[in-house]
This record gives structure tokens, sequence and C-alpha cells, in this order.
């Protein structure tokens, strides 16, 4: 089943109660996915900053953030939970291949200005234990996950991050994944689980990476990924919602003035403000709807 | 009578409304805070009329039996699934599946519906306002389905005896769904549908009608290839 969420907010008067809205939103979708949880926030950017977000297997954080500043210069640790935020001016690729000999480290997601966090169990724990409802910023995906395709682990969950500052959570399933999985691998795509959740984020990335739009690598995707699906994918400028031709997985979208925000039903945006004078529709199928800066 | 979702349980709003003292004279309830909940409604089985403020979830007012329920909202997938009789009026729009493989009674929705509206429809009155989305009408058996917007795709696929009233565009029919003559019992059924959605009559003329081109019911030895 799986739930899914979204909310981009527009006005600004809101982003301190971010968090706050999630919160509610991951709460009510529990019922939809009792296995794990999962969300990104999307925060203002820190220009020649980068954030990684790292699942960690420890609870040495001290003496982890110390081996790290001997190999990067200016490092700042913050840690959540099982989850460390780690921000250094040192550029992607050189800083993942130092991640890469710390075993008991595991990226989640980086860029910019996303944070990810994703963690086994119920969803009304997780986002407990991350503090989500402290959280802030102008827009966040989150996703409840009931496991069908890949086993109830933390590298299982959602939102998948495949790139910079990118995002995707998924209800449904795709059965082309391994081919597909394959040919982004060869590409140089590099996707570390075996859920299809994950190929379809590397086929966004690769999307992106071709100078493509998000919404041409949206509607490039229902010719190219098989199976059922409702995405809500996240970028730094915005996030995107399609569901595909057949449309079995649910998707209701509510709209104000303030913000939009994107569930699998209605239930998950009942706690927002004046959701009930908001514009209220379904997404139509093989349609990508898109809000952004 | 008034019943607070957000001070009295689901379960107990709805047990509450199964189970009315047939002797007594409360027969109009109003539901509040519905938030999008599940299940509201479902089972009802008294001539009672509920009113419900607000947005629903799946399912709502689904097996109803002689009640007459109103939202003022939009609902989920499902509303009034299997119904055998009775009326659920919808102000809003309603989800997937509206009046799925429902036996009877009335539903009337004023805005649009999504996909699969009267999926597998056993006879249900089901009248929108609005456009419905793709696939509905799917195997329809048998009732009514009355669109005053457009229909999306594959309208009408393997439908057996049910009747489809249009007035707007049909994007594409399914198979063995075909346009067919109205003659003055299906005007006449369709004028009573309109005066029951507050529809004015006039507008039989713009309306077109479909049904099954019976093709699909026995074997045709040309497609013994295909088996």
């Amino acid at each position: 089943m799986c739930g899914i969420v979204g909310i981009y907010l527009k006005n600004k008067k809101y982003n301190s109660q971010l968090g706050k809205f999630l919160t509610g939103m991951m709460n009510s979708m529990a019922t939809r996915g009792p296995d794990s949880a999962g969300f990104a926030i999307y925060s203002s950017e820190k220009k020649k900053k980068y954030k990684y977000s790292v699942c960690s297997n420890t609870d040495q954080v001290k003496e982890i953030s110390k081996k790290l500043s001997k190999q990067v210069k200016d490092i700042k640790v913050k840690s959540i939970s099982d989850h460390l935020i780690i921000e250094t001016a040192m550029k992607p690729k050189k800083f993942i291949e130092i991640l890469k000999n710390h075993d008991e480290l595991s990226l989640v997601g980086y860029g910019s200005c996303i944070e990810i966090f994703k963690q086994v169990g119920n969803p009304k724990d997780v986002v407990k234990n991350f503090s989500l409802e402290k959280f802030s910023g102008s827009h966040a995906i989150g996703h409840t996950r009931m496991a069908t395709e890949s086993a109830i682990t933390t590298d299982g969950s959602h939102p998948y991050s495949t790139g910079e500052d990118e995002c995707l959570v998924h209800n449904g399933s795709l059965s082309n994944h391994n081919n597909l999985r394959r040919s982004l691998q060869k590409k140089g795509i590099e996707i570390k689980s075996l859920n299809d959740t994950e190929v379809a984020a590397g086929y966004i990335s690769n999307g992106l990476s071709d100078k493509k739009s998000l919404k041409e690598t949206l509607l490039d995707g229902l010719k190219d990924l098989d199976g059922f699906y409702t995405f809500i994918s996240g970028t730094k400028n915005g996030m995107a919602i399609v569901r595909d031709e057949i449309a079995c997985k649910p998707a209701v979208v509510a709209e104000t003035k303030d913000y939009v925000a994107i569930a699998s039903e209605f239930q998950a945006m009942a706690h927002l403000p004046n959701v009930n004078s908001a514009k209220i529709f379904e997404p139509e199928p093989g349609k990508v709807y898109s809000w952004g800066k | 009578m008034n019943l607070n979702l957000k001070k009295e349980s689901l379960r107990k709003v709805n047990e509450t409304l199964q189970s009315i003292d047939r002797k007594s004279n409360k027969k109009i309830f109003k539901i509040s805070n519905p938030d999008g909940n599940h299940a509201i409604c479902a089972g009802l089985k008294d001539e009672i009329e509920v009113t419900i403020d607000g947005h629903t979830g799946y399912y709502c007012a689904g097996m109803n039996m002689n009640a007459n329920i109103i939202v003022n909202g939009n609902v989920g997938t499902g509303v009034a699934e299997n119904m055998m009789s009775g009326t659920v009026h919808v102000k809003g729009n309603a989800s997937q599946s509206a009046g799925a493989t429902a036996h009877g009674g009335t539903l009337i929705i004023d805005g649009d519906t999504s996909s699969r509206c009267g999926i597998s429809m056993k006879g249900i009155d089901i009248i929108v306002k609005g456009s419905v989305g793709h696939m509905s009408a799917f195997m329809a058996q048998s009732g009514n389905l009355v669109i005053c917007g457009d229909a999306g795709d594959a309208l009408g696929d393997s439908i057996y005896e049910a009747n489809i009233f249009i007035k707007g565009k049909v994007k594409s029919l399914g198979a063995d769904c075909e346009e067919k003559k109205m003659n003055k019992k299906d005007q006449n059924i369709l004028r009573s549908l309109l005066k029951k959605a507050s529809i004015n009559e006039s507008e039989i003329k713009n309306f077109k009608m479909y049904g099954s081109a019976r093709k699909l019911y026995n074997f045709n030895i040309d497609n013994v290839s295909e088996y």
C-alpha cells in the first residue's frame, strides 16, 4: 500500500511550521505503511556548502567527527537519532569517496539544501525519533512504507536520493526495474539497493543530468517505467507528482494561496490551515503536475 | 442530533447510526469534522437523514440501505459502494469507483468523479453533474449512469445491460460499448433521473445513450485462434 505525502509552502510565514505540518501528514499515513518511514526536508541554500545526510550504525558520533575532521577541513557534524548531517564545503565527488572508507556510515542523500532521514519502525515513532516537528524549510516530502519489493531495512526505505538535492517517494511497484537498473548502472548511476524505487530515482537523475527538465523526465518515465506508481519527486526548486496511465495508486492535491499539499488520502491533510476552502483535486493519469520557485 | 468526529470515535458514531431505535423520532443527524475518515456512515439500514459537513475518506455510505446521506464536501474512493437502496448526495467531487457494485438506490454527485465511476454497477442510478474519469461503467451490469459533463477513456468497457446517458464528449469507448437509439422508454428513465437531481428536463435532447453491443456475450468462432 504505502503512504506518500508532500508539501510546498508558497507563503514563507509557514516555513517554521513545515516540520509540524509534515508530522501530522506522516502520522495519519502510518496505517498505509507501518514498516518504515522517511522524509526529505528542503531548507534555504547555503552557498558553497554541502549537507550530507548519513545513516550511522554506531553511536560514537564524537569519534566519527574527529576521524572525519582529520580528512576534511571545516566540517560541522549534527547528530539526530541514528543520522548525521555533515556540513562542509568539500564537493560531493571527493567527499563521497571519503565516506566509502567508513563502513559504519552510509550516505542517504546530499545537496546544498536537502536533508534526508529514514528509519525502520512505525512512522509515528520515526518522526518522533528525528524530532520532525522542529524542522523548518520551504518544502518537504515523506513516505510511510508497506514493503513489497525489497526487505524492511533502512536501505529499503524511501525517500531515495540518487543525485544532488533530488529525492523520490513512490506508492506502487515497478516490474522492469532489474533491466533498468543494469542499463542505468552502465551509464554510471549508482544504485545501491535491490529496491524498485531507487531505480526510478536513478532514472530521474539520469534524465536531469542529460539536461532534461523534471517534467520531461517524468513524462519519458511513462514510457520507460513499467508498473503501478504515484511518484512525488523533489528538487531544490520544488516538487512534482505523476501517476501512471492506469492510476490505481491514489493521490489527492490541496492547493491554497499559501501552500500545495499532496497525499495518498485526504485525511493526511485534514489538519492543514484552511484546507476545507482549498482547491482539492486528484491528479489525472499520465500528467505531470509541478510546483516551485 | 449532532455527532462530532473530533469528540467521538468513528466506531461509536457509526454504531449510533446503525442501531436506530425505530420507535424514536430521532431521524435527522449531522456529522461534523469528518476530516477524511474512512467508512463514515457505512452500513446504515434505516430511513434516516444524515448530513456530513466536510470531506470524507474511502467507502463513505458503503452498503447503504434506506438512508438519505448528504455530504457537504468531497468523498474518497468507493462512495456508496454496494449500496442497496436510499440516496447519497455528494455536493463536491468524488474519487475513484463511485457507486461500485451497487445494487440499488440513487447516487448524485454535483462535481466530477475520477476513474471507474459505476464499475460493476448492478442496478444503482448514478447521476454525475460534472465529468467522469477513465473506465467508467466498466462491466456495468444493470442500472443507469447519467453524465452531464465528459467521460474519459474506455467508457463502458465490457458493459452488460446498464445504460449510460451522456451530454458531453466521450474520449473513447471501451470494448463492446456502442451508441444506442433512445426510445420513449429510455427518455422517460432519463427524465425521471434528471428530475431526481433537479436538472432541467429540457436537457434530455442534448444527451446520447450508450449500451452493450452484446458481441462479447457469446463465443465468436472467428476468434478461435486467439485462444
